[in-house]
């Protein structure tokens, strides 16, 4: 297939249908509706299931129901929808049944606006959801960069068994851009899941049970022990970042998504006026890529985080600086984007933007 | 000469029952897994546990099963059915997860036609949780959390969810039976095996109420439970056939 001029949203759709969705639920709220209509049209019409649930809250558990039964199975939505989400999101972790989330993240908190934002960075790292639990989060900064991830998430999730969160922003699922659907994606193994409930005719001799409730405590804690196993293995195998321009920066920015497509702009401006700016950009959100900031130079004047909130991710980058360089920070809120002068002004004056 | 009269259910697990004595958790249980068993599904069937006195179900049923969260078991349930059509499905879920807290996922699921199976169980209080008030408690009735007793200006009156599932389309076969005394046991089972039956034949939801007890947190012996689910419970909730999609 050639090179198509796609919206965000839709190539989501088809890029989950390319990693062999079996079925998606969902819930519809703006700005992430291209998906399910996309899906609802094209799903249904090659024999797998789309369903429009009653709320978010049903659709979750019609995720964890299905992928329970051994399929690939997604859903998406938005800030406040996700947010209806978390309690499944949970008892699907804890269950540890695989499934595709896609987050496309709007302006908050509380109804807040349709407008991209990046204000669900603890949403998707840290969890609403009751409970020690992780989520694999990508956080993709173009089209083409969530058609890949997309196409391999179900092959991670499966692997792992584990949920894999897919978050953008209202931007990415709104714009267009020319894209590919036939990269190639990384080979990965992918277990056979002896594991579904699907019928001990299909398993003689074993009931298979997916659950979350462990009343006896010392059980509960040898689960939590499996499962922080498991996201130690996650952190080793498939933390994901870029370094960008870090010949030998000044200055190192931190950004992801589509904050991260600003910052190019802004470091490609600064550069023109001689200032070296470098950008870390973490591609997995969970595990968080702390090795990155093993490369940065000892002689930098200071790391800007750059986020379209008022600094939530700006945690994570103190914890991983630990102290060394200065740290600043320059956000945006409530759905309104920074021109990349903006940017270019904050590392201009770094010492009013520090933070630690 | 030993002939094997009666035996456990096949549909079964050898684990203990969990319920209290003189509770009909257990004469159900028996119920569905006899029904699983005599129409040969049970290697096909997926049991939906809920949450509250039943959540360990999915331990007694001799079949796979998924564990829900509150509520949510209608929409497990959908979840499963939706990719494994050809599996027989069902939960089994009390009155606070069903017509509480999960009553939007009971609804939409019934109203979709789902072709599912579930086994509501009725005995107007929280059971797990201590004994609370739950939304088919009837007027006057003392729980923990309406200790004076139920009064239908603070709580509204019990909510009747057969006569509220009986308006919808996509109900096929929906019965309330009880479980006081032995002819009221067989007419549950034959109400249960003939939703199981239905959900073969692919004719859309089906659900049977069970008025049922809960003598400890009823304060009552297991006989008298019994009677107060007959003389107290039946006659806000009154047994019978609400719809029959088979018979229309």
């Amino acid at each position: 297939m050639a090179k198509v001029l796609m919206k965000g949203n839709e190539a989501i759709a088809l890029a989950a249908i390319k990693g062999g969705v079996d079925a998606f639920y969902g819930y519809p709220i703006t700005p992430q509706n291209e998906v399910p209509e996309y899906l609802s049209k094209h799903l249904l019409a090659n024999g797998k299931v789309f369903l429009q649930a009653e709320s978010e809250v049903s659709a979750i558990n019609m995720v964890y129901g299905a992928a329970g039964a051994g399929k690939r199975v997604m859903t998406s939505s938005s800030s406040p929808g996700i947010a209806l989400k978390q309690e499944g999101i949970s008892y699907i972790t804890a269950a540890e049944l695989p499934c595709l989330i896609v987050s496309v993240m709007r302006g908050g908190p509380g109804l807040g606006s349709i407008q991209p934002s990046q204000g669900d960075y603890y949403q998707a790292t840290r969890g609403g959801g009751n409970g020690d639990y992780h989520l694999i989060v990508f956080a993709p900064e173009s089209i083409q960069e969530t058609i890949d991830t997309i196409k391999e998430s179900f092959d991670i999730a499966d692997y792992y068994r584990n949920p894999v969160m897919v978050l953008v922003d209202g931007l990415i699922g709104q714009m267009m851009e020319s894209v590919d659907f036939d990269r190639p994606k990384k080979e990965r193994f992918v277990p056979e899941k002896d594991w579904a409930t699907n019928g001990t005719k299909n398993h003689p001799g074993r009931r298979n049970i997916a659950n979350s409730l462990y009343l006896d405590p010392a059980e509960l804690e040898q689960h939590n022990i499996k499962l922080h196993q498991k996201y130690e293995v996650i952190k080793k195998n498939e933390t994901k970042f870029e370094l960008i321009n870090f010949d030998n920066p000044e200055y190192v920015i931190v950004a992801y998504g589509t904050m991260a497509r600003i910052c190019r702009s802004a470091i490609e401006m600064l550069k023109n006026e001689g200032i070296e700016v470098g950008m870390i950009r973490p591609i997995t959100l969970f595990p968080y890529p702390e090795k990155a900031f093993e490369q940065i130079p000892e002689n930098v004047k200071g790391i800007l985080t750059c986020e379209l909130s008022m600094g939530q991710m700006l945690d994570d980058v103190l914890i991983a600086n630990n102290g060394k360089h200065k740290v600043g920070f320059f956000g945006r809120a409530g759905g309104m984007l920074p021109d990349p002068e903006e940017i270019v002004g904050a590392i201009k004056n770094f010492n009013e933007r520090v933070v630690k | 000469m030993w002939e094997v009269k009666y035996e456990k259910s096949q549909g079964l697990t050898d684990s203990k029952l969990s319920y209290c004595p003189g509770c009909a958790h257990g004469i159900i249980h028996k119920l569905v897994a006899e029904s699983l068993v005599e129409l040969g599904i049970l290697d096909r069937s997926i049991a939906i546990a809920s949450v509250g006195c039943s959540v360990f179900s999915y331990q007694f049923f001799n079949c796979d099963a998924q564990q829900a969260p509150h509520g949510r078991a209608c929409a497990l349930a959908t979840g499963v059915k939706r990719v494994l059509p050809d599996n027989i499905v069902f939960t089994y879920q009390g009155d606070g997860d069903l017509a509480s807290i999960g009553i939007a996922e009971t609804i939409h699921a019934a109203n979709r036609g789902e072709n599912i199976t579930v086994i509501f169980i009725n005995n107007a209080i929280y059971g797990m949780t201590g004994g609370q008030m739950a939304p088919t408690s009837l007027i006057g009735q003392k729980t923990t959390t309406s200790q004076d007793g139920r009064t239908q200006k603070n709580h509204g009156n019990p909510i009747k969810i057969s006569e509220m599932f009986a308006t919808i389309e996509g109900v096929a076969y929906l019965e309330r039976v009880a479980a006081y005394d032995p002819k009221h046991v067989l007419n549950a089972k034959k109400a249960i095996k003939k939703a199981f039956q239905y959900q073969m034949e692919n004719r859309g939801f089906t659900m049977v109420e069970v008025v049922s007890t809960c003598p400890v947190n009823w304060g009552m012996k297991p006989v008298d439970a019994m009677k107060w689910s007959k003389e107290a419970m039946e006659p806000v909730y009154p047994l019978g056939v609400f719809k029959d999609k088979g018979r229309e």
